[in-house]
Formats: structure tokens, sequence, C-alpha cells
């Protein structure tokens, strides 16, 4: 059995361990482990998520039972001192002494600490390990006593250096980022894209400081500013310094490996260093005279070197590595490929820009205007893959270049064509260096049907992820050019759509989930299936939530929305918003009795927050006793139907709006869907109740009423679409009662009706045949079920208290009389709100 | 917060030297969990019917530090029983504590046993 000894636990020495054991019998090698930290491998590249939740684990590669389990010596918190290439052996600090037969250097890079005076200073700090980041928010915590919104310096405006800045913005601190070239980002962006990203992240609260040279750190034993230039001074109370990095090639120098006159370990494309039993991987390896500071090509490396010492002698890295990245700086999408910056020369850019919207788009084209050379994305880096395959497979450009960065603007020239146009040996996961090719056929040949399969059989998307919707779109191309149908089954216990889930349910009468699971389904069901199939009983036999309490999601069971701190938030129904003063005074005192925290919401009604599960039966039998009911805030079901005063007080109202949306959210309340369902009423064009960004909404015109459906607010607002014009009351509820009923029996689960709409072939104007021509006979049988609905209408909170078992489940603990101690709550402007996690 | 989570640590069954009786088994819905005290600690207890087994762990979720675990949906992925956080539907299972997808850290478990229509948990201290 043969040692392969590897230095250096980050990033790259871990995905050569992972490499290795996956290509290795454990019977032939043996691979020991050191790491100078005292943790395991962690993910470098998003060390300022360390900010957003505090956790060093969440950003480790692999836990250490990982090393256990796959038979991998580990040793963290032990440097390697010394390598003795006669003896083949290296000792470490605590003076151990292994012997090795292949070693494998990833001993990475630090931070380069420019010659200046003052960097001994307290308050300066580097950015590059978790240990670096504790440092710095511990002096942040000691700072703040005194200063209450200190200024932190980041010298060095590139890539690490802003995501120190997010870092320190992150802890509560004013960053300023100091860069000594006239731009940010001078190796990746051109003048201009930094030029839009500086505006961008000055308007984040970011000050940017360009064309900067430090002459010094100011302070008496403690940073107090730095000094560019005489009368040049920026006042800080901390200095993050992120200026580049340097290989950590210190063993390789002492052991007389060759060594690049700039540092770094030189290897050949083999990576193999001067002694052909020493390998140097990552940061450290001089390859082409160049060091590699990205992840992607690092990972290549670690293939390159366990292929190597595994005897596949073929494998060799590529002559030439591209250094094109997308990444995700404090929120702005910044991506580079190819040669981002062109002599004229070499061929013609265009460029896309708008300052306002924050947007950069180049690219470089050669002058036959046949290949794409290279570009910048700033703001919005969608396109990114598919710019990058066309450049890196040297694909034809359409004839409209500028398409590819402006959308096609009409005419026949598509922009993109599909994924599937991309040749096989297409690298669609530069991470794992996953081809196309491969992915096709593990979908053909392997039966890896979905990108979930296909990440476990290739490890396609398991890296950065930002191939995903190129795996995805692979996948159901594949799937479709075998002649097979793309599946969308509920989860991994149905295997069927949930629309199919529906009609069985409704067919064979099923009652309950459990009968389902059985006759129907595999396994034990989950949290996607479960509250699926709650929501269809719902629709069919209007049952409340109370009845099948645990295949409901945790709102819907507890009939109330859970909030940050566990604790939940309580919202009776308040028709089309009119609430007469009596019952504002009620909700006022009870709000009050309980100490909740109390907002007018965007449905015009009234939310009480900060309701523990014991008080829940406690408050709604008030509220019910003032004449509320439950207002479904909880559910995926009708929320409200918001509403504009209408012409009973408006001097341009056209109809009464009010008292149409009290009629229609009384008609609809309680009813369950695949997603939640809002609605509004209009009682002119000025459309104050904003009805066209509702599920439905009615717009009261000269001569009737027009009925729009699916539109939404949210993450990507769409507006609604026109179903009828001019109609009256009664036709408009009629069209919308068989609308709602139709995408409540189609729709696939958690899909408001926009989405569904988009997917529905035929779109508005098969809605339209359908619910208002009926062109599939289903008509009478929508209208009886929706009647059905509103009939059997009951509130469930009513049940819920009036029920003693039902009651019962509103406690913390089952075998104690105490509430949960752990909640903890601060004021807030008179009112209160969850204590924050620190 | 931190201190809280230290204070979970799973625990083996043949490492149990105290079996703490939490509550009658009709106190936990089927197919569903309900919350134990246990001196200063919360357990999650889950009643799984369909497997005809029970499993405990911390109520404590580890991304946001909400003591909520126990109000989460129960199933099974590829025959693994878990438990989904109701915040934000982190995934753990019941047996070993595994986030089951993303990378937080584990959860502890605890053995559970049933003797005359009594739920016990089991300790190691």
């Amino acid at each position: 059995m043969k040692t392969v000894i590897v230095v250096g636990n980050g990033m790259v020495g871990y995905k050569f361990c992972e490499k290795f054991v996956s290509n290795v019998g454990q019977d032939f090698f043996k691979l020991v482990v050191f790491g100078e930290e005292s943790r395991v491998a962690y993910d470098r590249v998003h060390l300022s998520g360390f900010f957003e939740n505090g956790d060093a684990e969440r950003l480790s590669m692999a836990p250490r039972e990982w090393y256990q389990e796959n038979n991998i010596e580990l040793h963290t918190n032990e440097r390697v001192t010394d390598i003795h290439r006669n003896s083949k052996t290296i000792t470490t600090l605590s003076e151990r002494t292994y012997n090795y037969d292949y070693l494998v250097l990833a001993t990475g890079s630090s931070p380069f600490v420019p010659q200046m005076n003052g960097v001994e200073k307290d308050g300066v700090f580097v950015y590059r390990t978790i240990a670096d980041l504790e440092d710095i928010l511990a002096y942040a915590d000691k700072i703040r006593k005194t200063v209450k919104r200190p200024k932190a310096a980041i010298l060095g405006g590139g890539l690490l250096g802003l995501e120190a800045a997010k870092a320190v913005m992150d802890m509560g601190m004013e960053p300023h980022v100091v860069e000594f070239a006239p731009k940010l980002m001078p190796r990746q962006l051109d003048t201009r894209s930094s030029k839009v990203l500086q505006v961008k992240l000055e308007s984040m609260g970011i000050h940017i400081h360009l064309s900067k040279a430090t002459n010094q750190i100011l302070g008496n034993g403690h940073v107090i500013g730095m000094e560019f230039g005489e009368d040049d001074i920026l006042n800080v109370d901390m200095l993050v310094i992120s200026a580049g990095i340097r290989p950590r090639d210190e063993l390789g120098k002492s052991c007389g490996l060759k060594i690049g006159t700039r540092g770094g370990i030189m290897v050949d494309n083999t990576m193999r260093t001067s002694d052909p039993n020493i390998f140097a991987i990552g940061e450290i390896a001089l390859y082409n005279q160049m060091i590699y500071g990205l992840v992607a090509p690092g990972y290549e490396m670690a293939g390159v070197a366990v292929d190597q010492i595994i005897g596949r002698e073929e494998t060799v890295m590529a002559a030439e590595i591209d250094m094109s990245t997308k990444l995700k700086l404090i929120g702005v999408d910044v991506a580079s490929f190819g040669t981002p910056f062109m002599p004229a020369e070499k061929g013609h850019s265009i460029i896309f820009e708008n300052k306002t919207e924050s947007l950069y788009k180049r690219i470089n084209v050669s002058h036959d205007g046949k290949r794409l050379l290279g570009g910048i994305l700033v703001g919005d880096a969608k396109d990114y893959n598919m710019l990058l395959q066309m450049y890196l497979n040297e694909m034809p450009l359409p004839k409209n270049p500028e398409n590819l960065i402006l959308g096609s603007r009409g005419g026949e020239d598509v922009s993109f064509g599909s994924a599937m146009d991309l040749p096989d040996t297409a690298v669609v996961c530069s991470c794992e260096a996953v081809t196309k090719g491969q992915i096709c056929c593990s979908v053909k040949e392997d039966g890896n049907e979905s990108v979930k399969a296909i990440s476990k059989a290739t490890k396609a998307t398991t890296g950065c992820g930002g191939c995903k919707p190129m795996v995805d779109d692979l996948v159901k191309e594949t799937l479709k050019s075998l002649g097979k149908m793309v599946k969308e089954s509920v989860c991994e216990h149905f295997d069927y759509s949930r629309q199919e889930l529906y009609d069985i349910v409704k067919l064979k009468k099923f009652e309950d989930y459990d009968s389902l699971l059985d006759e129907i389904g595999k396994g034990h069901g989950c949290e996607v299936c479960k509250p699926a199939v709650a929501s269809i009983f719902a629709s069919i036999y209007n049952e409340t939530a109370n009845k099948q309490a645990t295949i409901q999601d945790t709102n819907d069971r507890y009939l109330a929305n859970i909030q940050r701190n566990g604790t939940y938030s309580v919202v009776p129904r308040v028709a089309a918003g009119e609430i007469t003063p009596k019952q504002l005074l009620a909700i006022g005192r009870i709000a009050q009795k309980y100490d909740l925290y109390t907002k007018i919401t965007g449905g015009q009604r009234i939310d009480m927050f900060g309701a523990q599960l014991y008080e829940l039966p406690l408050i709604w039998e008030e509220l019910i006793a003032e004449g509320f009911e439950t207002g479904q805030a909880y559910g995926k079901s009708l929320r409200t139907v918001k509403s504009c005063v209408g012409s009973t007080w408006c001097r341009y109202g056209m109809d009464e709006s009010v008292t149409f949306a009290i009629d229609i959210e009384n008609r609809y309340k309680g009813i369950r869907s695949p997603h939640k369902i809002k609605g509004g009423v209009s009682g002119c064009i000025r459309e104050c109740a904003e009805a066209r960004n509702k599920d439905f909404g009615f717009i009261a015109v000269e001569g009737g009423w027009n009925v729009y459906i699916c539109g939404n607010g949210g993450a990507n607002p769409q507006h609604a679409q026109l179903l009828a014009e001019k109609v009256d009351r009664i036709t408009a509820t009629k069209y919308v009662d068989r609308f709602l009923m139709y995408y409540i029996q189609t729709a696939p689960p958690l899909t408001r009706t926009a989405a569904w709409l988009d997917k529905l072939e035929g779109g508005i104007d098969y809605v339209k045949e359908v619910v208002i021509q009926d062109c599939l006979g289903i008509a009478d049988q929508l209208d009886r079920e929706m009647q059905y609905l509103v009939d059997t209408y009951k509130c469930e909170w009513k049940e819920a208290v009036e029920n003693p078992e039902i009651r019962a489940r509103y406690t913390h603990f089952v075998n104690a009389e105490e509430t949960d101690d752990n909640i903890e709550f601060v004021s807030l402007r008179e009112q209160k709100m969850p204590k924050a996690w620190v | 917060m931190i201190s809280i989570l230290n204070t979970y640590e799973a625990v083996q069954p043949e490492k149990v030297v105290f079996w703490f009786k939490a509550a009658p088994v009709t106190k936990f819905p089927k197919n569903g969990g309900a919350c134990v005290k246990y001196k200063e600690m919360q357990i999650a207890v889950f009643n799984f019917t369909r497997e005809g087994k029970w499993y405990a762990c911390q109520n404590l979720c580890p991304h946001k530090m909400e003591m909520v675990l126990s109000r989460g949906i129960i199933g099974e992925e590829q025959g693994e029983p878990k438990v989904a956080c109701p915040l934000h539907k982190n995934s753990f299972s019941l047996k070993t504590g595994k986030h089951l997808n993303g990378d937080l850290g584990r959860i502890a478990t605890y053995p559970v046993k049933i003797e005359g229509d009594f739920v016990y948990i089991g300790f190691s201290e």
C-alpha cells in the first residue's frame, strides 16, 4: 500500500481528497491530510456568509466524520514544517515524522500585506480565514462600545476586498473601500462597468476611494486613520487589508523545489513539481508562469494530480486555462469571460449601459462577426452560461450579435439557441468539469431523469450551482428527444402530478392521506406531498385543516402564521377592508390584553404578531365573541379582496366596489387552492385597489365590470389579463367561479395563477374558451363544485376553540405547564419585536 | 444562543443511563410530533405511526435557532425518516440527525422507548 500525503486542508486540498476516494479503492493507497487551521476545510469563497448566520460549520466542505468514513487520516492544527526529499518523509511542528510515496502540496496562499508604516497597529487585520473573521468581529464589538457606528476601511477593491466590505457592513460598520487603481475590480472589469458597479455599491452605503496610495497608517498603538498624501487623510476605526495573495511556497523553497521568480512552485501539465513524487495544486502552483486564484482551475488541478498518481497518465492540465467568473458581489451579479478587455485591432465591442438600473453588458466580437471573444456583465448575469458556452465552443454568432445582450427585439433572429445546440464536448459544469455529452448520456443510458439524479451521478451543479438552469434544460430536452413525457410528479411518494392526484381523490373518493398513500403511493410521505394532498382534500370536500392536522403545513396545522421566533400572528377577516369603529376597538382591546404587535397589512386588514402557541385559542375565543372569523392569512387559500371606496363615497366611482368586494370575499372565504389567492375590486379605471396585480380583479367601467385574472405582485410581478369586458356582476362572478375552480383542479402545487397561466398551453385565450365558451363542457360542473364550497364554509377557528381535543394541541410542552422560555422580545417604537439572534 | 445549541448532544442507545418518563402515548399525534421539557432542554418527540416507530431530537432548529422542530411535518426520503423544519423546510434525519437538504450541522437525536403506554426518552446523564 502506498501513502499519499496532502499538505493543506483548504478547498483544493479537500477536492483532491474527494476526487481521490471516489476514484481509488482504499486497498491500494492510504491518504494522510495535514491542515494548519483547527477547522476542517471550509468554503473560503463564501466567507462573508459567516456573518449571516455565525455558523462556521455551514461553511465546511464536509464534516469531520466524512474523513473518517473514507479512511482518511486527518490532522488539523498540525503544520508541516519540513520536507525531506531523500528519505521521502515530512516532519511537523510537533516534531512527528511521516513517510510518503507521493506528496501533494495544497498550501494555498496568504494575504499580501503591502509595505507601509503602521501595519502592526491594533485594529489592522487581514481577511482570509475564519479565525481572521473572529478577530475582526471581536475588535468590532470592542470599538462599538465607544463609537456608535465605527468606520472600517478595506484596503483593496478587488474581489476579496469587496467581499470583506460586505462582511464589515454586516457587522454594522460603515465600509470604506480604498483602491490603488483608478477603478474597482481592475482585473475583471473595464472602466465603464467598474463605474456602474461603483455607483450601485455607493447607493448601498459603501464608500469608495479610488487612486489612493496609502503612505502610512495613523494612530498611537491602534489605528485611527490612513494617510494617502499631504492633507489627504481618511479617519477609520479599523482597517482590513485585502490587497491580493501570495503563494505559501515556503515548504517548497526550503526543500529545493523549483520556484518562480515572483513565488509559486513550478509545475508541468501533470501538476508535478521539479521532484516527480511531489505535486503542487491550487494557489501555490505556478503553471504557465501564472498563479490561478480561482476555485475552478484549482479543482481541475486536483483532478489531474489524482489521475496522475493512480496511473491515468493521459489526464493533463489544459494548455489554456479559462479565467471566466461569475459571482454575486453584495447582491450584484458580476461576470466576465474570455477576453474581457480587448484592443480595437482584434475585434469590436457591443456595449449596453444603463446606470439607473445598474446594468452593464459588453461582448467582444471578432472582426468578421463570426466569433465571440469575451465580455463583461454587471447587474444581470443570467445570460452568462450561454455566452460562456458560445465563447468556449467557438459557436457561430447569430446575424445580429447585439441580440445576445439586448434580447431579440422582433424579427426572425432568435438570440439564443437551446442548450441542446451545444457540442457534446461543451463543459457545462466547470467546477466539476462535466460536459453536455456526459449529462445527456447519463439521462439516456443510466436513466437519471432529474437534476437531482444527474447531480448525484455526475456531480454537476454541486460546486457553485450556476449551471443548474442549463442542466435542467438538458435533462428536459433529452427526455423530450427520447419521446418521454417530462413527468411533473409531486414527489418521490406519488408518481402523479397534482392534477392527476386531484382526479384520483375525486373519482375514487379517498378521504384520508394514509389510505391514499397506501393505495396509489409508496413510502411514508414527506413535507411536499402531505400539504399538497391536504389542499386537494380541502378543495374537494371543504374539510378544515383541523381534521388531518399532521399533514398540514405548520401554518395550517395551528391556524396561524409562524413568525421569526416561533411565535404566531393572528389575522381576523375584515372583508374588503371595511371595519366598524366597534370592531376596531375590539381588536385594539384584545391586542393590548395579549401584548401583541399590530400592523395594517397590504390586504387592508390588521395583523397581530407575537402570540405564543397557548395564547392562540384564548385570543380567538375573544375575537369570535366579538363577531370575527378566521382570516385564513396562514393558508394557501383566499386571502383578501382589496377594494377602493367606490361610488358610495368617491366622486369618480362608477360602481359600488366595496359592496362587490365584500360579497366576493365572503363568497370565496375558506377556499383552499394550490397557492394563495388574492382579489381586488376597483370602482373606476384609476384602479386604486390594484385589482390588476391580483389573481382576480374587477374594475368598474361604463356599462359594467371588466374582469381580469392571473396577476400577482411578489417576486415576479405580472399584470392580470383581461378575461371579459363590460359584464354584469353575476356574469363576472360566474366567470371567476369557473376560472378559480379550473385553476384549483389543474395547477401544480405552490403555483400562483400567473405562473399557471404562463405554462398553460393556449394561455388566456384558452381560459376564455373554457370558462366563457365552455369548450370542455365542464362549466356546469365547475359551477356546482364552486357552489358546494361556498355553501359548506365554516370558520375553522370556531371549530377549534369549541372542540377540547383540538384546543389541547395548543400547548408548547406535552409534559409541562410552562411556556417556551426561549422566546424573548425587545421594544420597538412603543411596541415589541422578537429579539434578534446574535 | 450558541451555548443553547451546545446543550444538545446526541445520545446513542447503548449510552443511555437514564430513561426520562415524558408523557402518555396519547399526547402525541399520529404521524406527528410534540415537544417535551426535560430540565432546561426541549426535546421534539415524533410518533411515526406509519413506520411503527418513535423518534426524538432537539426541538431547536440550528438554522435560525428557533424551538420549532416538533411542529414540523415528518416523512421519509429514500427510506430515511426525517422532519422538515416548519420555518424554512430544512430536513433532518430522525435517525442520525444529519441535515438532508443542505450543510447545516447534525441535530442531536435521542433514543425513545414505550413502556406501559408511556413515552420515555433516553439520556446519558
